[in-house]
């Protein structure tokens, strides 16, 4: 059974259609990456994953639950998530990894929370430290420890990299391929560079304008021989071919995309 | 009929015996517009828009408070506290209008807190539901939590909008919006009242209260002013506990959905009604 499954989610705020008609399936211990132009829906398709959104019912199921019928905190425990910018609670990084288990009166052992800190790459030592002393990198580390405290199926990431330098993007990396291999974890990763999406991801979801352009596995979609050429058009940073911009350009040795078409 | 109307005016207008005293205040404003006018300060428009308002509002709720306390009826004492109350609604509810659903979480918090602090004072024996008693504590009260209701609505929509990412965070990790907004709830409502205490803390140190500096004006003595001081100053702190902890709870409802999301900051340019 799919971890998680989204049927035909269309998301609309005010009268402007933010998703149309999404379908998509990501099974146990995959990483599906979602790659798009600003603006196209991916963090809002992320975002209704664990209905920080409100999405419709019988649209988005959680091992063949519908989601909008599970109990919404118990929900957003199974389904953690990590956003872009790492907002660190007051306190130390002990009170933010065992913020999610203290909301339901558990509290977490200071061996797990070291457990937590070596999943993530980070020493010990840095369990009494304040958070707000962090770098952005040790930061989005905590921020990722803080949502496995709540032992989550399915982690959601939103651009969790965007914000970061090289190095500190690469241990982010490192840690969640470390935590896939450890603990069978389930991403669905939106990221704002597709060469990120190459490294990472099992099977790539190109969105634009709302909508589904291609999905496929990464290798396939993004092979500069054979691939989506839509997809290695946004890959080489023209997004002329997609719907999100308004113009579109014929280049040479390939047809022009018409907006229509996607 | 029309001659008792008439005669009526006529004996209101003899009632205004300090209009001279009050031609002779006036000069200050006109000297404050010669100084506008001399520092191109551009505000002599304004001095005298606000100086004919200012006039004409007090010399009529003069006259009508006049008619209300001569009725001596609680119908009317009351229906002057529901005008009043709608007044600071709409006002506070067009100052926090980012708050989605302004208008009623101004209207419920101000109006709870007003007339829970009145029903305590009555109650309790403190003063007696009479015109004279009712009208102007009422009017304290309400003017006290119109500010209060104002602050917590635009401090709370502030700090929610500004302080979404941290929000999100907690939700996300399975927060209850009240347990994910348990912070900006706090200042707000913090922020509100501690202007309040402090000034009940320095009274009398730097300026003397309006309430006691118009009863030594009317003749009163100073020791039957500070009395009548001190309860107006613990019931305005209990009227603006009450209205901010009822505004910072409404506030925070009209900002989450029932499903924990955290809504976005109401348009700005949208009407507050």
């Amino acid at each position: 059974m799919a971890a998680l499954e989204v049927r035909h989610l269309s998301l609309v705020r005010g009268d402007y259609e933010v998703l149309h008609d999404i379908s998509l399936t990501v099974e146990p211990g995959e990483t599906l990456g979602i790659i798009g132009p600003s603006g196209s829906g991916k963090s809002s398709l992320l975002r209704c994953l664990n209905r920080l959104e409100e999405p419709a019912p019988g649209t988005v199921f959680l091992y063949g639950e519908d989601i909008t019928t599970l109990p919404v905190v118990a929900l957003r425990r199974r389904v953690g998530m990590v956003f872009q910018q790492p907002a660190m609670f007051p306190g130390t990084v002990a009170d933010n990894i065992t913020y999610g288990p203290s909301l339901r009166g558990e509290a977490l052992a200071p061996e797990r929370v070291k457990a937590l800190l070596d999943m993530v790459l980070l020493g010990p030592e840095l369990a009494g430290r304040p958070a707000a002393e962090l770098s952005g990198g040790q930061a989005q580390r905590v921020a990722i420890a803080r949502a496995l405290a709540n032992e989550p199926d399915v982690l959601l990431l939103d651009e969790p990299t965007s914000s970061l330098d090289p190095i500190a993007t690469r241990t982010v990396e490192e840690t969640l391929a470390a935590l896939r291999e450890r603990l069978g974890l389930t991403l669905v990763w939106v990221s704002h560079a597709v060469e990120q999406a190459r490294r990472v991801a099992d099977r790539v979801l190109l969105l634009d304008g709302g909508r589904v352009v291609a999905l496929d596995r990464a290798e396939r979609l993004l092979d500069p021989q054979t691939g989506d050429e839509r997809a290695l058009a946004f890959a080489q940073g023209d997004s002329n071919g997609l719907h999100h911009e308004a113009t579109n350009r014929a280049r040479p040795g390939r047809p022009a995309v018409s907006a229509e078409e996607t | 009929m029309l001659n008792d109307t008439f005669n009526t005016i006529d004996a209101a207008l003899g009632n205004l015996t300090d209009l001279p005293r009050i031609g002779l205040a006036l000069l200050l404003v006109i000297l404050a517009a010669g100084i506008s006018r001399w520092q191109r300060a551009d505000l002599e428009r304004d001095l005298a828009v606000a100086a004919a308002r200012a006039f004409v509002q007090l010399i009529a709720i003069g006259y009508l408070l006049e008619v209300i306390f001569n009725q001596d009826n609680p119908l009317w004492t009351t229906a002057l506290l529901a005008v009043m109350i709608g007044i600071a609604a709409r006002t506070a509810g067009r100052r926090g209008r980012q708050t989605p659903a302004a208008s009623r979480v101004a209207l419920l918090s101000i109006g709870i807190g007003s007339v829970l602090t009145l029903a305590v004072l009555i109650v309790a024996g403190v003063f007696d539901y009479t015109p004279q008693a009712i009208i102007p504590i009422g009017g304290m009260i309400i003017g006290n939590a119109m500010t209060v209701a104002a602050q917590v609505m635009d401090r709370m929509a502030v700090d929610l909008h500004d302080q979404r990412a941290l929000i999100e965070s907690r939700l996300a990790l399975g927060a209850t919006s009240r347990q994910a907004s348990h912070q900006q709830f706090r200042r707000a409502l913090r922020n509100a009242m501690i202007p309040h205490i402090d000034t009940t803390k320095t009274t009398g140190l730097i300026k003397l209260p309006g309430a006691m500096t118009g009863m030594i004006l009317a003749g009163a003595s100073p020791l039957a002013a500070v009395q009548l001081q001190l309860i107006v100053m613990y019931m305005l702190v209990g009227a603006v506990t009450f209205t901010g902890l009822i505004a910072a709870y409404l506030t925070y409802r009209a900002f989450f959905t029932g499903a924990h999301q955290l809504k976005a900051l109401a348009p700005s340019s949208g009407a507050a009604a």
